[in-house]
């Protein structure tokens, strides 16, 4: 559904220099697919998610999506930023419409299918509250309904739970996987978290930095539907093992074997 | 971060509405002895060191020679009112879309500075002679006046809260393909409104102050003529009535924009940043 062919983005930074955040990335997305993208700070993760989004253009290479160049935003892709972003003078229900509202796509089932996706993740009766009154894992919430709102078949999601704390965060994930089997769709997920990125994907690409290029792609085969009991599985120990070595190189993998 | 929902609105409500005693006397009574109490001292020495009543006058004084005229000083009063709320007015209406012009693009707000700047450095005391021979004798300059003192922070105000957006807001925007008119309306505006009103609070004070300028130069009514006119026959009582009234203005005009905010922007008290 999405196809990267040999994308490279080089910024300008201010004094002059080139930066060259993405080097001749080639990657190939299916429908329906569960893609995280994992590596250390400063390797393109979120300049290759905003090419998808088509809020930046490669400098040179190609991306499509269903065989259509990616040459500026395009109404059916739903993003989830690291924080929730919502508006504070809106009420829950208003801050799920925005984007329809943005669209001029409002029609009279808008109002219903905002509060139906309020009700997926577990917000009914919560409609009429200000962003204040909710926790952030409640707000991350409100802003994954809000990308969702006008149903997109491509969900981008750019460290959505990096700001919450560990355990919302696990919980934010086991639901992020519920919706995603209620309603399946191309997902891009960028996170720094290894576990998670294992636990979420079919494949995780993991990249590697200055110049960001894709390090190499991970298949996961742990069964669906998954939880985080599959940390004690040994495919999924093997994944998030090469992961580390990827990122790490061999430094931190295994002190006890690295010593021998 | 992680906490569940706040407690429901109830209680906090019914709260505040035992709070009232305490927070009343605190916000009205105690200022109000505070500044009783300062005119009692005032009276106090004017009496005890038999200081002339044209040099310092005591509040009695003060107080028996400005009602002794009162429909005239009430009718100058409604005036520099006048005066005063047609420039804030004036300098919202210009403000706000040179706000908006101003974050538009940089080559607009490079285009835009010097002028902006112009009008602050030049003297406005020394613009007004020169206003009321372009303009003529009459309300117009006055305004103008009172507009070049006010608009300024308003204007950098405005448009600091509108590049105050946070950037993915702006993404998401850009994302949902929205026009640059909706993202103003839906996004920026009502973002900026914490900053808007901050803006609006110098303003208003800074109006009354542009207004009594005006007046001083070029006027047959208003407060700052009745100044002009009473000192100038040593009336010194009337000016300081003149200047007391001045000030309960810029008081109460400052707690009713404090107020408007209250009442029409619930969200924004308390996201607002400082007012200088």
């Amino acid at each position: 559904m999405i196809t990267l062919n040999r994308v490279t983005r080089i910024f300008d930074s201010r004094d002059g220099d080139q930066i060259t955040a993405l080097e001749d990335v080639s990657l190939e997305i299916g429908t329906n697919e569960f893609i995280t993208l994992v590596g250390p700070s400063g390797c393109g993760k979120s300049t290759l998610l905003r090419i998808v989004a088509g809020l930046i253009l490669p400098t040179a290479g190609t991306a499509t999506i269903g065989g259509q160049p990616i040459t500026e935003p395009r109404s059916e892709t739903g993003i989830v930023f690291q924080a929730p972003t919502l508006l504070p003078w809106a009420s829950v229900l208003d801050n799920v419409l925005l984007p329809l509202r943005m669209m001029r796509r409002m029609d009279s089932g808008s109002t219903d299918k905002a509060a139906a996706l309020l009700k997926l993740v577990g917000l009914d009766g919560f409609e009429s509250k200000s962003p204040r009154e909710l926790s952030g894992g409640m707000q991350q919430r409100v802003a994954i309904c809000r990308a969702l709102v006008h149903e997109p078949d491509i969900l981008l999601m750019d460290e959505p739970f990096g700001a919450l704390d560990a355990l919302t965060r696990e919980e934010m994930t086991m639901e992020l996987l519920r919706i995603w089997g209620e309603r399946p769709k191309t997902v891009l997920f960028v996170t720094h978290s290894i576990t998670e990125a294992v636990v979420l994907a079919d494949r995780v690409v993991v990249m590697s930095p200055r110049p960001g290029r894709i390090a190499e792609i991970i298949d996961i085969k742990s069964p669906r539907p998954r939880s985080f009991h599959v940390e004690g599985d040994p495919a999924f120990h093997d994944a998030s093992r090469r992961i580390r070595q990827l990122i790490f190189g061999n430094r931190h993998v295994d002190p006890g074997r690295a010593a021998a | 971060m992680s906490t569940q929902v706040a407690p429901p609105l109830e209680k906090p409500r019914r709260a505040a509405r035992r709070k009232p005693p305490s927070a009343a006397l605190y916000e009205v009574v105690v200022p109000l002895i505070a500044t009783a109490a300062a005119f009692l001292v005032w009276e106090a020495i004017c009496q005890a060191f038999k200081v002339p009543s044209y040099l310092v006058p005591p509040p009695s004084a003060i107080w028996n020679d400005t009602i002794a005229i009162g429909p005239t000083v009430f009718w100058h009063s409604l005036a520099t009112l006048k005066t005063v709320l047609l420039g804030f007015v004036f300098s919202i209406a210009i403000s706000l879309p040179l706000a908006v012009l101003l974050t538009a693009s940089p080559a607009i707000a490079s285009a835009i500075y010097p002028f902006l700047v112009w009008t602050q450095s030049v003297p406005k005391v020394a613009l007004a002679p020169i206003l009321v021979v372009v303009l003529g004798s009459n309300e117009l300059p006055r305004i103008v006046i009172t507009v070049l003192v006010a608009f300024f922070p308003l204007v950098i105000s405005s448009a600091t809260g509108l590049m105050s957006v946070p950037p993915e807001l702006i993404e998401l925007s850009r994302a949902c393909r929205a026009s640059k008119w909706s993202e103003l309306w839906r996004i920026r505006l009502p973002y900026a409104i914490p900053f808007i009103f901050a803006g609006l609070k110098v303003a208003i004070s800074l109006a009354v102050v542009g207004a009594v300028v005006a007046e001083f130069v070029n006027a047959d009514a208003g407060l700052g003529f009745l100044i002009v006119t009473s000192t100038a026959f040593f009336k010194v009582p009337v000016a300081f009535g003149a200047l007391i009234i001045l000030s309960i203005m810029g008081v109460v005009l400052f707690q009713i924009v404090v107020i408007a905010e209250r009442v029409f922007f619930p969200w924004s008290s308390g996201n607002a940043p400082v007012a200088s």
